[in-house]
C-alpha cells in the first residue's frame, strides 16, 4: 500500500499534474487571437512584455494594488494562504529529503519552526477565507460547492501534514493521509479552479499587455494592471 | 422561426426600415414582439464556437469568486450592495451560463441577459483593475451584447442607433450635405467676429483632420464653431472630411461588429483620401474608444493603430497650451471651485489623466478631484448606450447616485465633461437630482479664456 501510494501513484500524479497544467498553458497562448480579443499581442512585443511583466509584480506583490490595499484584512488572509501554500510544499525538509534521495535534486529547505508557522497560517487563512465567504453577502452569492470543494481539496494536504508532523492520533494514518491528499491535490489541479496556478500568470500576462499594448499603456504610467 | 416586424434577427439597412422602427414610439411593440423572437440555437453554438477562446474562456472557468470585484462597481454601490450587481455575479448568470449550456437557452433568457447587459453594466471596465485575475467584465459584457446582437435581442434605441450607422455612417440622420452645409453655415458666423477663419472640408494634407460626433453638426453647431475658433487661434492646418467625419459608434454599444466596421473604416477612408498629418477627435469618450482604440481591430489594422497618429482633444487642448500655441489670459482663469468628470473611455482606457490635470492647472484656480479620480473614476452612470435607452431610464437614474455624490463631495458647483456621454448623464443627474450644478465641455471655456494673438485681433478693438 505505502510503496504503491509513494511510487506509481506518486508518479501519475506528478504526470498529470505537470501534463495538464502545461496544456493549460499551451492551449491558452494557442488561443489568443489579436483580433478577437483585439489585442495587437504581436506588433508592440516590448510593449505587451512591460504591461504583463507590471500586470503580474504588481498583483504578486502584498499590497502593491488598489484592490489589495482597500482590503487589507482579506488581503492579509490571501497571502497568509499564498505564500505558506508554496513555500511549504516546495520547501518543506521532509520533502526535500525525498527530493534527494529519489532524484538526487537538492533544494534549499525551511527550518521546521517556519515551516510549521507558515503552516498553521495556510489553515487559518482557509478558516478565514471560508468565513468571509459564508457572511459576506456579495461573496457567499458567489460561492457555490466547487469553490468549497476547492478550499478543501488545497487545505488538505496542509492538515493531514500538520497532524502527521506534530505525531497527533495515529502517526502513520495522518502520513497516508498525508500523501494521498497531496496527491489529490496535484491530480485537481489541472482540472479545477486550482488550474489558477498558472491560468493567474496566463490572464495577468494578457490583461497586461492589453493595458500596456492598446488601452492608454503607451501614454501613461499610470495604468493599474 | 418567428420574427416580428419590428424585432428581428435583420440589422437595419435603409431608411425606410429606419423610419418603421423609429414609428414604433418607445419600441412599444417591439419589445412585446421580442417576447415571441425565438433563439436560433444552432447559430448561437456556432458564434460561441469561432468567437468563444482562450481568453474569454479562461475569464469564466477562472474567475475565483473571491468577490473583490464588487466595491469596484459603481451599480453595486448605487443599489445598496445588491449582490445581482456584483459583476462576477452578473457576467455568470448570463454569459456564463449561456456558455455552459452551450446556446441552448429560451426568449426568457436572452430578454434576460439583454436587461443585465445594457442596463446592468456600461462597459465602463472598472472591475477589471480591481480584480486579481484580471478578468475584465465590461469587456465580456460587450461580448455578450455582440452575441444578442447577432439574434434580435437589443433595446428598441441600440437597434436604430446601429440601423442609423449602417445607413448614414453617423449615429443620427445628418448626410453628408448637411454636415458640410453647417460647416459652411458655421464657418459664416463665426467669420464675422474672427476675420479670416475658415472650416475648410476635404483640404488634402492638413496637419490636422478633425472629426465629430454626430449631435454636434445636429443639435449643437455652435461646437463645431468654438473647435474653429480655437483652432484659428492656435494657428493650426486642419480640416473635415466631408464624408468619414463621424466618430461616435453606436454600433459597438448595440454590438452591432459589422456596422462598427463599416463606421470606423469610414473615417479611415477619408484619412486615406486627405493624406492629413494627424487626427483630432471631438469632445466625446467613447468616439475616441471606437475609432482610435477599438477601431483598428474591426478594421483589421495588425498593429491595433489607426493610420494616422490620433489624438482626443484633451490631448490636443494639453498640446496646444505646453506649446504655447494657445495661451490662458490668467484674469480669465475659472475662479470657483471646479471639477473635471474622468471619463473611462480616454482616461481608464486610453491613459490620458495626466493631459487633463495639466489643463486643469492651466485653465482653473481653484480644481477639486473627485474621489476617486483618474484610472479609478467611477463611470458617470450612463455609459454604454445606458443614457439613451428608454427601458432602462429608471436604473440609470439609481445609478446616476455614485456620480451625484461623488461631485456633491468636491463642493463645486461646475463640472467639467468632454465626454458627451458624460456631459448628458450630468445634466440629466441634475435634472433628477436638482444639486444645483453647472456642465460643461472644454471648448467653450476656453474661447472665453484664451488670450487672441495681435495679428488675429480684429473686431474686438
Ligand atoms: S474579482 Fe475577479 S476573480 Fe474575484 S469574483 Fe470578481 S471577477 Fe471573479
Ligand atoms: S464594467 Fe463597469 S459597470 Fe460593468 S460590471 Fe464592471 S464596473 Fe460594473
Ligand atoms: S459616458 Fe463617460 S464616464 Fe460614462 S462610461 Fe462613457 S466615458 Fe465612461
Amino acid at each position: 500500500m505505502y510503496h504503491f501510494i509513494t511510487g506509481p501513484l506518486l508518479w501519475v500524479s506528478f504526470a498529470i499534474f505537470f501534463i495538464g497544467t502545461l496544456t493549460h498553458v499551451v492551449l491558452y497562448v494557442k488561443n489568443l487571437d489579436w483580433e478577437l480579443d483585439r489585442v495587437s499581442y504581436g506588433a508592440h512585443t516590448l510593449w505587451g512584455i512591460r504591461g504583463a511583466l507590471r500586470s503580474i509584480c504588481l498583483w504578486m506583490t502584498p499590497y502593491g494594488t488598489r484592490s489589495w490595499r482597500i482590503k487589507p484584512l482579506y488581503t492579509f488572509m490571501f497571502y497568509l494562504f499564498h505564500v505558506g501554500g508554496v513555500l511549504v510544499p516546495l520547501f518543506l525538509s521532509a520533502h526535500g529529503v525525498i527530493l534527494k534521495s529519489r532524484w538526487g535534486i537538492s533544494l534549499p529547505t525551511l527550518p521546521g519552526f517556519v515551516a510549521d508557522l507558515l503552516t498553521v497560517g495556510v489553515m487559518i487563512a482557509v478558516v478565514g477565507l471560508s468565513i468571509r465567504r459564508c457572511i459576506r453577502p456579495e461573496v457567499r452569492a458567489l460561492t457555490s460547492g466547487r469553490e468549497i470543494g476547492t478550499l478543501i481539496i488545497a487545505v488538505a494536504p496542509f492538515f493531514t501534514g500538520f497532524m502527521a508532523y506534530h505525531q497527533i492520533g495515529g502517526g502513520n494514518f495522518w502520513t497516508l493521509a498525508h500523501i494521498l491528499s497531496g496527491e489529490m491535490l496535484l491530480v485537481a489541479v489541472p482540472f479545477t479552479k486550482l488550474s489558477h496556478m498558472v491560468l493567474f500568470f496566463c490572464s495577468r500576462a494578457q490583461i497586461g499587455m492589453d493595458f500596456g499594448i492598446k488601452r492608454g499603456g503607451m501614454k501613461s504610467v499610470g495604468m493599474p494592471c | 422561426m418567428p420574427e416580428g416586424i419590428f424585432c428581428n434577427k435583420q440589422p437595419v439597412e435603409t431608411k425606410e426600415r429606419l423610419h418603421e422602427v423609429l414609428g414604433d414610439k418607445g419600441g412599444a411593440k417591439y419589445y412585446k414582439e421580442m417576447e415571441s423572437l425565438e433563439v436560433d440555437v444552432p447559430a448561437l453554438k456556432a458564434l460561441l464556437k469561432t468567437s468563444c477562446k482562450s481568453r474569454l474562456k479562461t475569464w469564466l472557468n477562472g474567475c475565483m469568486r473571491c468577490g473583490l470585484c464588487a466595491d469596484s462597481c459603481f451599480l453595486y454601490i448605487a443599489n445598496d450592495k445588491d449582490y445581482r450587481q456584483v459583476p462576477s455575479y452578473k457576467i455568470q448568470t448570463t454569459l456564463g451560463e449561456l456558455v455552459a449550456k452551450n446556446g441552448e437557452v429560451d426568449t426568457k433568457f436572452m430578454i434576460h441577459c439583454m436587461d443585465v447587459a445594457w442596463s446592468q453594466c456600461t462597459c465602463c471596465n472598472r472591475c477589471a483593475i480591481y480584480c486579481p485575475m484580471g478578468i475584465d467584465v465590461g469587456v465580456m459584457f460587450s461580448y455578450l451584447r455582440g452575441i444578442l446582437f447577432s439574434q434580435g435581442f437589443i433595446p428598441w434605441e441600440m437597434k436604430i442607433g446601429s440601423g442609423m450607422h449602417r445607413v448614414y455612417r453617423a449615429q443620427m440622420d445628418v448626410t453628408s450635405e448637411e454636415w458640410v452645409d453647417t460647416c459652411e453655415w458655421m464657418a459664416e458666423e463665426t467669420e464675422e467676429e474672427w476675420p479670416g477663419l475658415t472650416i475648410p472640408v476635404d483640404k488634402k494634407n492638413a496637419d490636422i483632420i478633425y472629426t465629430v460626433n454626430a449631435r454636434e453638426p445636429k443639435h449643437y453647431p455652435e461646437d463645431l464653431a468654438h473647435a474653429a475658433i480655437l483652432f484659428h487661434l492656435a494657428g493650426e492646418n486642419w480640416t473635415v472630411p466631408s464624408e468619414g467625419w463621424e466618430e461616435t459608434s453606436l454600433a459597438m454599444f448595440a454590438g452591432d461588429w459589422k456596422a462598427a466596421k463599416m463606421q470606423v473604416e469610414s473615417v479611415y477612408a477619408a484619412i486615406d483620401r486627405l493624406k492629413p498629418k494627424r487626427m483630432v477627435v471631438t469632445e466625446c469618450g467613447h468616439a475616441y474608444r471606437a475609432t482610435v482604440t477599438e477601431g483598428p481591430y474591426w478594421a483589421g489594422i495588425k498593429d491595433g493603430k489607426p493610420p494616422v497618429e490620433s489624438l482626443h482633444y484633451v490631448e490636443w487642448v494639453a498640446e496646444a497650451l505646453r506649446t504655447g500655441k494657445l495661451k490662458i489670459d490668467p484674469a480669465k482663469k475659472i475662479k470657483e471651485p471646479v471639477t473635471y468628470q474622468d471619463s473611462c473611455n480616454y482616461i481608464r482606457n486610453a491613459g490620458l489623466a495626466d493631459d487633463v490635470r495639466y489643463i486643469m492647472s492651466q485653465i482653473a484656480e481653484d480644481f477639486r478631484e473627485m474621489i476617486p479620480n483618474r484610472e479609478y473614476n467611477y463611470c458617470c452612470g450612463g455609459g454604454g448606450g445606458l443614457n439613451g435607452i428608454g427601458r432602462y431610464r429608471k436604473e440609470r437614474n439609481v445609478g446616476l447616485t455614485v456620480k451625484r455624490d461623488q461631485i456633491l463631495a468636491t463642493e463645486a458647483k461646475l463640472v467639467i465633461t468632454p465626454c458627451h456621454n458624460c456631459w448628458d448623464a450630468i445634466r440629466d443627474l441634475e435634472e433628477v437630482y436638482h444639486i444645483g450644478i453647472r456642465w460643461s465641455f472644454l471648448k467653450p471655456l476656453l474661447v472665453d479664456m484664451v488670450l487672441v494673438p495681435e495679428h488675429l485681433k480684429h473686431l474686438e478693438a
